[in-house]
């Protein structure tokens, strides 16, 4: 029996759509809270961002308890940059305790790339030691040998990077998050179907759901941006050509077109199992997207 | 060897002010190499000293100096005695180790440390030191090819890249190269690539409660016969 719905949906043979939401560096979550009513229905979960970029924000958890509390469907994504062992099983027991069951497992952007850089990274685990960890909690104990009265039981996931520039040791690390227990891998932006074409090859020989990752680009200035400055982002060249050569204020009309046509592609050519959508700040314009990709009321 | 960088003159001149007689100590090991605290920078901070204190007017301070061959030897620091006769406070340009072992070594005597520590690295061309062990007391070269992740991956993680590599460095410095490609490279060219597939639990903190100690252990040699 699945945990959850969306354990359901990877269960399934459907095309899976997941999106992301960015707690707000604030206590007014009235905009996330906009955010979550606006995509709950529309696609399949909605992951709640861990301190993105090592940005400090209200927290991941919080953001989660807030899809629960509007009906939705969350996955909790969890870095290992700012927790100790202790304190990520406890916040485990936490999201079990108030049913967030879907976890996105990694290892967190270094410290030095965000808005606190003085401060002591942690990285006691790593993303395929979290997964492990997270199944040894199922089985009954803690880190540390010690029983559970009652074991929680999770939906599991992490991410890979089809685009990395040194795929080999990429893929190595593919290897071992399956191993470790991963269900379900949301990928790094991809932005050059080839690649997602040449990764499948291999992927497609494990058992594990792959959802395409789809950054929504507004300009071509951000996309060299996030080509400078964000970890794991490599935006092709021909989509930053492609956006250059709009007007000027038609660059998030682009952005979605380019977006929409990739989510097509992988949906028609059935690339994969499902796509996760990165709005990065954007995501009011998440359901214009999905109605330009033709996947309207996906969860329906 | 222990890398180190001078403290700022500033820095200097604001420890020193409380005290008059300042002697200036070098260490002829590790601070010697790193160019941070040997003989010659012991000479070049006294002039420095002496030059700012004529420049600010201030007649506040009289300053000697000495370099111990090694501050964290007992042995050694036996020496010290007489050269503090009639001073009241020490500038030690040795390591973290120094300024401490003169401290429990002279009860009654002010030590200040005039560089800051840096790390265990080695020379990798005149005049550039890089960190190469994170003394973390439990070796993994074996299955990394003799690089060590732990010290040189910003995020000292066991079991390959994370996703921030571009071009083959790192996300947290463009100019540093990611550890793990540099593992996975080696591992392959000497036909060991398994090594990295396998997978690595969490590392044992035990290894490190701080301050740690080694006592040498003399082994019973248990020979063939009475041997």
């Amino acid at each position: 029996m699945a945990n959850s719905l969306f354990e359901e949906k990877l269960n399934s043979n459907d095309f899976i759509v997941t999106t992301e939401v960015g707690p707000p560096k604030s206590v007014d979550v009235s905009e996330m809270v906009h955010h979550i009513e606006l995509l709950k229905d529309k696609v399949d979960a909605i992951n709640i961002t861990d301190h993105q970029s090592s940005v400090m924000r209200f927290p991941s958890i919080g953001g989660c308890l807030i899809v629960k509390e509007l009906g939705g469907e969350p996955i909790l994504q969890m870095t290992c940059r700012d927790r100790n062992r202790l304190a990520l099983q406890a916040e485990l027991l936490l999201a079990y305790s108030r049913n967030i069951v879907n976890v996105l497992c990694l290892t967190g952007d270094s410290v030095d790339v965000g808005d606190h850089k003085e401060a002591k990274p942690v990285f006691d685990l790593d993303s395929v030691q979290l997964l492990k960890m997270i199944r040894t909690l199922e089985s009954g104990t803690d880190m540390g040998g010690n029983e559970l009265k009652v074991a929680p039981k999770f939906c599991i996931g992490a991410t890979v990077h089809p685009e990395a520039d040194f795929i080999e040791p990429q893929l190595i690390k593919f290897d071992k998050k399956v191993a470790a227990g991963a269900q379900f891998l949301q990928t790094q932006g991809i932005f050059d179907v080839a690649s997602l074409r040449r990764f499948m090859q291999y992927a497609s020989q494990f058992d594990v759901k792959i959802l395409a990752g789809i950054i929504v680009l507004s300009s071509a200035g951000m996309a060299k941006y996030m080509n400078n400055n964000v970890p794991g982002i490599i935006v092709s060249q021909a989509v930053i050509d492609e956006l250059a050569a709009v007007e000027k204020g038609k660059g998030l009309q682009k952005g979605i077109e380019i977006a929409a046509r990739l989510i097509k592609t992988v949906k028609e050519e059935n690339l994969c199992h499902g796509v996760h959508i990165m709005a990065v700040g954007n995501e009011n314009i998440v359901p214009d997207i999905l109605e330009a990709a033709g996947l309207v009321n996906v969860s329906g | 060897m222990i890398v180190a960088e001078q403290k700022p003159l500033e820095e200097i001149r604001r420890m020193i002010a409380p005290y008059g007689r300042v002697l200036i100590l070098g260490c002829g090991t590790c601070m010697t190499v790193c160019d941070a605290g040997g003989e010659r920078e012991v000479s070049f901070l006294h002039n420095a000293l002496q030059l700012a204190q004529a420049r600010s007017g201030d007649v506040a301070h009289t300053f000697s100096e000495h370099t111990l061959k090694r501050q964290c030897d007992p042995e050694f620091l036996e020496l010290l005695t007489e050269k503090t006769a009639d001073v009241d406070v020490i500038l030690s340009l040795g390591c973290g180790i120094g300024v401490q072992a003169i401290a429990e070594r002279l009860p009654d005597m002010p030590v200040l440390p005039g560089v800051n520590t840096s790390f265990m690295g080695m020379t990798k061309e005149s005049g550039v030191w890089d960190e190469r062990c994170a003394a973390c007391g439990d070796c993994r070269l074996e299955d990394t090819a003799g690089i060590c992740p732990i010290t040189r991956c910003t995020k000292g993680i066991l079991n390959g890249p994370c996703a921030g590599v571009k071009n083959g460095k790192c996300e947290a410095n463009k100019d540093m190269d990611c550890a793990w490609i540099l593992i996975y490279q080696r591992l392959e060219r000497l036909q060991q690539l398994d090594k990295m597939r396998r997978y690595y639990p969490p590392r044992n903190y035990r290894t490190i409660p701080r301050p740690r100690r080694i006592m040498s252990k003399v082994d019973t040699v248990v020979g063939e016969g009475d041997g």
